[in-house]
């Protein structure tokens, strides 16, 4: 086909571009705007160069919330997708049950997330929580507001009732999609239920899988409301995470600067670690393997 | 390598069928000769697949029993049965190597490595990717993936039948010619029984020793391709296969003639008396055209030249007739008459071919 040349033509995506400049750059330049400026009040800012951004890469502050944050999220990614592949191969295929396990699986999903963190909160306290007075009766010393492990604990459950389901929907819609002649050919090959899952329901599942890993890894990544309802960053700081610690930072203790300079880092490592995972999905399904 | 008995077998998709017509597969007594090539044709939709299925254990039978070798396996998984499929779109494990794809059936029930090696590099010569053994299976082009499905059907020579489902409708026109030929290669060289189900008659005239015609979840004749084409059993039979396919036309018979469009044709050999819908078919091929007022008037609507021969379509009294004559041969225009070739007409009551009477008993 031929394409005729008409620069004019770049008028057009001027809309979008005015569209993109007021929901996306201006907002984020104000965030760059404030991370290389400085001020005493009144309205009076004055450059500050790269200081927040030295200031923050020296604090322990931003590597330990760095720190929990990634392992927070691996245990997140660890958990549920296996958990959710495998709720999504035990789902019936068809039929009435079906329809029930959908309807079930996505109910999580439809829970605000302050909700959940208040639901969960509430869920554990022992003297009148159903989890927290349950197991303190049977002698498990369980408190969430004193002890970091239980804290941790806490989270990582309520995370996965959250958005386990989310994984398993998304699974189970790859497996939908397997035509019922790999399972027939793969009975004709005799082939056993393990090599069926690793060579025809794993492959399949590829691209779906991708998605969900790259999902549950940013919204793990930027968790805050749950655990600002449940635990508001403690035992300490024990469960202080990049969000919640960005907004202690900003809103807290008014530090502009610092909290400016803080946001872009974060963001740039969400934007790094996105990439990495866009270019291996997308060298996956380039793969030929000559 | 076993003979296959169909005992009374029939299928329905229904959990309680009640009828005739709830039945996929109607009632149904057939023996399956070990080491012969069947194709089992029919339209979409008549049963072949249900009944590929039930052979090949994907499927239990509502009714009856299917035996190898006089050995029941109604009940028995597939894994049992020792049977190869190839099914109608490509089915390859797409992270595996073609090698390692054409060698999992055999690994699968634990081959020594050596034979895995010598037998899958067999294949491949056969199907023609001995080159392309160690790339991925991902990315191949359909042909490529039905190549392989075939090669994994093919790898095992102990299995007891090959079935094929329509394998090569994702084929291109030219490497279906190919592939079906190497089917062919393959049957003579190591007597497997195969059945292949096509709706194409050309796939299955030319691969099969006999074929199996479905019509409406029965099987209505089974066959060579002669037998097929001269003595249709039934008139789905006579219209399925040929082309154009055979001209069905209402007839009156009464002994040694038929009257068909008001005029008597003289059929040369003598039925008893028939009831109910009685019909006349002759194929394109037995039809002329003459200028004899002996014959059956008929006005032409079309001529299609085909190349090798011409096909006239016509219109006797309300009723249309296909003819097929020699290129050479100059076609009237407008009106003309019709007279049938005795040795092609068949008469059909009810659908079914009747038998002459015997000119002895007469």
């Amino acid at each position: 086909m031929n394409k005729t040349v008409n620069q004019k033509a770049w008028f057009l995506i001027l809309p979008v571009l005015l569209l993109v400049g007021f929901s996306a750059v201006v907002p984020l330049m104000t965030v760059v705007n404030y991370s290389v400026q400085d001020t005493f009040g009144n309205n009076v800012f004055f450059p500050a160069g790269l200081d927040w951004f030295r200031t923050n890469l020296q604090s322990d502050r931003m590597w330990d919330s760095l720190q929990r944050q990634l392992i927070f999220s691996a245990i997140i990614l660890l958990i549920q997708i296996p958990l959710g592949i495998l709720i999504a191969l035990n789902m019936p295929k068809r039929g009435f049950w079906a329809s029930v396990c959908l309807v079930l699986m996505s109910l999580p999903l439809l829970i605000p997330w302050n909700v959940v963190g208040t639901i969960w909160q509430i869920f554990g306290r022992a003297d009148i929580g159903l989890l927290g007075y349950t197991l303190s009766e049977m002698g498990i010393d369980y408190n969430y507001t004193q002890d970091w492990v239980d804290a941790w604990i806490t989270l990582v459950v309520m995370d996965v009732w959250h958005w386990t389901s989310l994984v398993a929907l998304l699974a189970y819609a790859g497996l939908q999609s397997i035509p019922d002649a790999y399972y027939q050919a793969a009975k004709i090959d005799q082939a056993s239920r393990w090599k069926v899952f690793r060579y025809i329901e794993l492959p399949k599942m590829q691209g779906v899988l991708m998605i969900a890993i790259l999902l549950r890894f940013m919204d793990s990544f930027m968790i805050y409301t749950e655990p600002f309802v449940v635990t508001g960053g403690g035992p300490g700081s024990s469960t202080n995470f990049l969000s919640i610690d960005l907004v202690n930072m900003a809103l807290n203790q008014m530090d502009l600067g610092p909290a400016a300079s803080y946001s872009i880092m974060y963001y740039l490592v969400i934007l790094l670690i996105s990439y990495v995972f866009y270019t291996i999905m997308v060298n996956l399904d380039k793969r030929d393997g000559v | 390598m076993a003979k296959i008995t169909l005992s009374n077998l029939a299928h329905s998709y229904f959990p309680n069928p009640s009828g005739d017509e709830d039945y996929a597969l109607k009632e149904l007594n057939h023996d399956w000769v070990d080491g012969e090539a069947y194709a089992l044709l029919g339209a979409s939709g008549c049963g072949k697949s249900t009944l590929l299925n039930i052979i090949s254990g994907l499927l239990v039978p509502s009714r009856g029993r299917i035996l190898f070798d006089d050995k029941d396996v109604t009940e028995a998984p597939t894994a049992e049965r020792n049977i190869a499929q190839v099914f109608q779109f490509p089915v390859v494990y797409d992270t595996m190597t073609v090698r390692d794809n054409l060698a999992f059936p055999l690994r699968n029930r634990g081959a020594d490595a050596t034979y895995v090696q010598q037998r899958v590099q067999e294949i491949a010569r056969m199907i023609g990717m001995e080159e392309q053994l160690n790339r991925k299976a991902r990315g191949l082009t359909a042909d490529a993936k039905q190549k392989i499905s075939l090669g994994r059907g093919m790898v095992r020579e102990d299995v007891n039948a090959l079935l094929f489902d329509e394998p090569l409708t994702v084929i291109d026109p030219h490497m279906k010619w190919e592939l079906r030929t190497q089917l062919k290669a393959l049957h003579h060289e190591f007597g497997h029984t195969m059945i292949y189900v096509t709706h194409d008659q050309t796939e299955a005239l030319t691969f099969a020793d006999k074929v199996v015609v479905m019509y409406d979840g029965r099987v209505v004749q089974m066959g060579t391709a002669q037998e097929l084409f001269e003595q249709p059993e039934h008139t789905f039979v006579g219209y399925f296969i040929g082309s154009p396919g055979m001209n069905v036309l209402d007839a009156s018979v009464d002994g040694t003639t038929a009257i068909v469009a008001g005029r008597d044709v003289p059929l040369g050999k003598p039925y008893a008396k028939l009831a109910g819908k009685v019909e006349l078919g002759v194929r394109p091929e037995f039809v002329q055209l003459t200028s004899d007022e002996g014959g059956i008037p008929a006005k032409i609507r079309r001529v299609e030249d085909v190349g090798r021969h011409k096909i006239v379509r016509l219109d006797m009294s309300g009723q249309s007739v296909d003819a097929i004559i020699a290129e050479a041969e100059p076609v009237p225009s407008g009106s003309t008459f019709v007279s049938f070739d005795q040795a092609g007409i068949n008469i059909y009551a009810e659908d079914w071919r009747v038998d002459p009477i015997r000119e002895s008993a007469a």
